[in-house]
C-alpha cells in the first residue's frame, strides 16, 4: 500500500498533495503531486507524457473538482481532444463546462522576427486569464520546451522560465511541466534545473522486442515516494500504474477450506480442499493433466456460484472448453451465466509487466474469487525466471491482499522433478500439487503427489491420476515390495493378488478332503484293529472255556472211574461218549 | 475598442500596424518610443499604429496567441508579419515590416 508521507511527528506540516486521480501514480507518490507546486514529467517521444499530464487535468476535474488549465505547445486543441477521445475523456464538453481550458500557445520561428528585449508576458497573461476564468487549481504546460524552438534567446527564456515557474507558486496551482528527454540529462533544455520539487520520468524500453512503459519517480521533495521504476499501462481506461512493491506481507488470511474439484484429492489435503486465498502451484510434464486439474478447479469455483478468471497462454477458451468437455467437464455454461470469464492472449502479445498489468485491471473489475494462470512456463518466453519470479511474486501478493485464489500452472521442461525451480515460484506458494509421468513396462502413467500444503495435515502419498470420461480420479497406487505401481502393472498386481488368493482358497479345500480321506482311512484301520482283537478275544475265551470244560470232563471222568472200582464198571465207552 | 481597419478601406501602399505592450514596462516604453520614431521617418503620413495593452484586455492574449511581448504585428500590408523586442534592433524592424530598399 502507499507509504505513509513522511514520518514525521504528527504536529509538524505535511507537504499536502494533490491526488493525480491516476490509477496506482498516487499510491506511489504517497498521495498525488505536491499542492501549489511545478512537477516535471519527462520522457521520450512518445512515452505518454501528455496523456498523463491530461489525464492529470481530466480527472481533477471530473473526480475533485478541481478546474485545470492545459497548455498545449505542440497540439492544438481539437488534435488533442480527438486523440484522448478514444480513452473516454470528452474535452469539448468539459471545456463547455468551464471545468477544462485548452490553450494552444502556437509559436513558429518563421514568422517572427526578434527586434531586441522581450519578456514572456504575453504567455503569463494570457495563462493567469485562463487561471482566472475558470478557477484553475491545475495547470499543464505541455511541452515548454517548444519555446525554446520558437524564441532564440536563451538567456531571455531562461530568466522567464525561472519566473514563470516562481509566479505558478505564487498562484498556487498544482503544475505539471512536461518536457522531452535529452541526452545525458532529464530534459533537452534542463528544465529539471527550474522545477526541483518533484520530477517523474517516463520510460518506454524495448527488451526482446516487447515494449515496457515505465515511470520512476526522479525525486520528490519533501516526500517518501517509491523509488522503482514501475510499469504502466496506456487502454481504454487510461494510465494505470501498477506499483511494483507492495510486499508487506501484512494481508488477512482465511481459515475457511474450498474444494479442489476433485473428491479424492480434498482427501490427500486434510479432507476439505485448499484455503481461500491461498495460492496453488501445479507442476508436471507436458501431458500430465495441468490443465484439467486447473479446468475443474474453475469449474468448480463457478459450481460454487463464485466468479472466476481463467488466463489461458496456451489455448484458445474454445479449445479448453472443447478439451474439457471430453472428459465430462462442461465449462460453456459457467461462460454462458458470466460466472467464468476466459482471456488467451500469446505471452508475447505484451511485456511481463504489461502482463501484471492487465490480470491487475481484469481482477479488479470482475472481482472473482479464484484466477487461474494456465501456464506460467511461457511467460518466460518474454522475460527471464527471475523476472518472471518478481512478476507473480507482485501477483500473488495482490491476489492474496484481495482474498482471492490462484492457481498456476507450470510446466516441467525435464521429465527429472526439479524441487526448487518451477519459475521459483515454488517456495511463494502455499500449496505445491506435481503431477509426474511415471513410466514402467512401455506405459505411461500420470501420479500426483502433494510435495508442499502449507497449514493443513496433508498425504504424503503418491497417489494415480486417472482421466476419465467422467472427470479426473485419483486412485492409489500399489505399494509393494516391488516398489510402486501403477497403471496396468498396477491392475496385473491387483489380478495376480486376485488369483492367488483364489488359488490359496483352493489349496486349503483340497487338504481338508485329504484330511478327511485320512482320516477315514485311519478310522477303518482303527476298526479292523478293534475287530482282529475281538476276534482274539473270542479266541482265548473260547480255549479258556475248552479248558475248564476239559477240566470239568477229567474230573467227572475220575469220579466216574473211582465209583466203577468200587461198584463194577459198566464200560470205558459210555463214559468216554459222555 | 473599434474595428481594426481592413485590405479595403485603406490605399495598397498603408501600413496597418499593431503593437502589444504590457504597461509601462521598460520593454514596452522602448518598443513604442522605437516604433513612434521609425514610422515617422519611414512611413510618415502612411501608416495606422495601434497600441494595445495586454493587461487591460486579458482576453485578447489567448485569441491573438500572445506569448512574448513587445509584439508589433504588421496586419497590412499582407501577410502577417510579427516582431517581438523592444524595436531596437532597427534594421530587423525594417526587414521585418519589409522597409528595405
Amino acid at each position: 500500500m502507499p507509504p505513509s508521507p513522511k514520518k514525521t511527528a504528527p504536529s509538524l506540516p505535511r507537504l499536502r498533495k494533490t491526488p493525480t486521480g491516476i490509477t496506482g501514480l498516487d499510491e506511489i507518490t504517497g498521495g498525488g503531486l505536491p499542492t501549489g507546486r511545478p512537477s516535471l514529467i519527462c520522457g521520450a517521444a512518445g512515452c505518454g507524457k501528455t496523456l498523463l499530464s491530461l489525464e492529470f487535468i481530466v480527472r481533477g476535474a471530473t473526480a475533485y473538482d478541481e478546474p485545470g488549465v492545459f497548455v498545449a505547445f505542440e497540439e492544438k486543441a481539437e488534435e488533442l481532444a480527438l486523440n484522448v477521445a478514444s480513452l473516454g475523456f470528452d474535452l469539448l464538453k468539459l471545456q463547455k463546462e468551464k471545468k477544462i481550458r485548452v490553450d494552444y500557445v502556437h509559436i513558429d520561428r518563421s514568422e517572427i522576427e526578434e527586434t531586441g528585449e522581450y519578456d514572456l508576458d504575453g504567455l503569463f497573461i494570457r495563462l493567469g486569464y485562463a487561471i482566472d476564468s475558470i478557477g484553475a487549481k491545475r495547470v499543464v504546460l505541455d511541452t515548454i520546451e517548444n519555446l525554446f524552438t520558437g524564441l532564440s534567446n536563451q538567456a531571455i527564456l531562461r530568466a522567464e522560465l525561472r519566473r514563470l515557474f516562481g509566479w505558478l507558486k505564487e498562484k498556487g496551482v498544482t503544475a505539471i511541466i512536461t518536457g522531452e528527454r535529452g541526452d545525458g540529462s532529464l530534459t533537452r533544455q534542463g528544465l529539471e534545473e527550474y522545477v526541483s520539487d518533484c520530477v517523474i520520468l517516463l520510460d518506454n524500453r524495448i527488451a526482446n522486442q516487447i515494449s515496457t512503459r515505465l515511470l520512476r519517480i526522479v525525486k520528490y521533495r519533501g516526500s517518501l515516494h517509491g523509488t522503482n521504476e514501475y510499469p504502466f499501462l496506456i487502454d481504454a481506461e487510461g494510465i494505470s500504474v501498477l506499483p511494483v512493491t507492495s510486499l508487506l506481507l501484512d494481508h488477512d488470511v482465511s481459515t475457511k477450506r474450498i474444494s479442489s474439484g476433485v473428491p479424492a484429492l480434498d482427501d490427500m489435503l486434510g479432507g476439505k480442499g485448499f484455503y481461500r486465498g491461498s495460492s496453488v502451484l501445479i507442476s508436471g510434464t507436458a501431458g500430465t493433466g495441468k490443465t484439467s486439474l486447473a479446468a475443474i478447479f474453475a469449474n468448480e469455483t463457478c459450481v460454487r456460484g463464485e466468479r472466476c478468471i481463467y488466463f489461458a497462454f496456451e489455448e484458445s477458451p474454445m479449445q479448453i472448453i472443447r478439451n474439457m468437455k471430453s472428459i465430462g467437464i462442461d465449462m460453456k455454461r459457467h461462460l454462458d451465466s458470466g460466472l467464468l470469464e476466459m482471456h488467451a492472449s500469446r505471452p508475447t502479445l505484451f511485456g511481463l509487466e504489461m502482463h501484471l498489468v492487465d490480470i491487475h485491471k481484469k481482477v479488479t473489475r470482475f472481482r472473482p474469487k479464484a484466477v487461474i494462470l494456465d501456464p506460467i512456463t511461457n511467460l518466460v518466453t518474454v522475460g527471464s525466471v527471475s523476472e518472471v519470479k518478481s512478476m507473480l511474486i507482485r501477483l500473488i501478493d495482490f491476489l492474496q491482499a484481495e482474498g482471492i485464489t490462484v492457481l498456476f500452472t507450470a510446466l516441467a521442461l525435464n521429465t527429472i522433478v526439479s524441487e526448487q525451480t518451477d519459475e521459483g515460484v515454488s517456495s511463494l506458494v502455499d500449496a505445491w500439487l506435481l503431477v509426474r509421468d511415471i513410466e514402467s513396462n512401455g506405459e505411461r502413467n500420470r501420479g500426483l503427489y502433494i510435495m508442499k500444503s502449507r497449514g493443513m495435515k496433508h498425504s504424503n502419498q503418491v497417489r494415480e491420476f486417472v482421466i476419465t470420461d467422467e472427470g479426473l480420479d485419483l486412485v492409489d497406487v500399489y505399494l509393494g515390495p516391488d516398489g510402486v505401481l501403477t497403471g496396468s502393472a498396477r491392475d496385473a498386481q491387483q489380478i495376480s493378488e486376485a488369483t492367488g488368493r483364489i488359488l490359496r482358497t483352493h489349496a486349503l479345500s483340497q487338504k481338508d478332503v485329504e484330511i478327511g480321506r485320512k482320516r477315514k482311512v485311519l478310522e477303518s484301520k482303527v476298526a479292523s484293529l478293534h475287530a482282529e482283537f475281538e476276534s482274539l478275544q473270542d479266541e482265548l475265551n473260547r480255549s479258556y472255556i475248552e479248558e475248564d470244560l476239559r477240566k470239568e470232563v477229567m474230573e467227572q471222568n475220575r469220579r466216574e472211574q473211582t465209583a466203577g472200582r468200587q461198584h463194577k464198571n459198566t464200560g470205558n465207552g459210555k463214559s468216554k461218549s459222555k | 475598442m473599434k474595428g481594426f481597419p481592413t485590405e479595403q478601406d485603406h490605399p495598397p501602399d498603408t501600413y496597418v500596424l499593431r503593437l502589444y505592450i504590457t504597461g509601462a514596462t521598460p520593454n514596452s516604453i522602448r518598443a513604442v518610443a522605437n516604433l513612434k520614431q521609425l514610422c515617422e521617418e519611414h512611413l510618415k503620413d502612411r501608416y495606422t499604429l495601434e497600441i494595445v495593452d495586454v493587461y487591460q484586455q486579458a482576453d485578447i492574449a489567448e485569441s491573438d496567441n500572445l506569448v512574448a511581448l513587445p509584439l508589433l504585428v504588421r496586419k497590412f500590408p499582407l501577410p502577417e508579419r510579427r516582431l517581438i523586442g523592444d524595436l531596437s534592433d532597427t534594421k530587423k524592424v525594417l526587414n521585418g515590416l519589409g522597409l528595405t530598399r
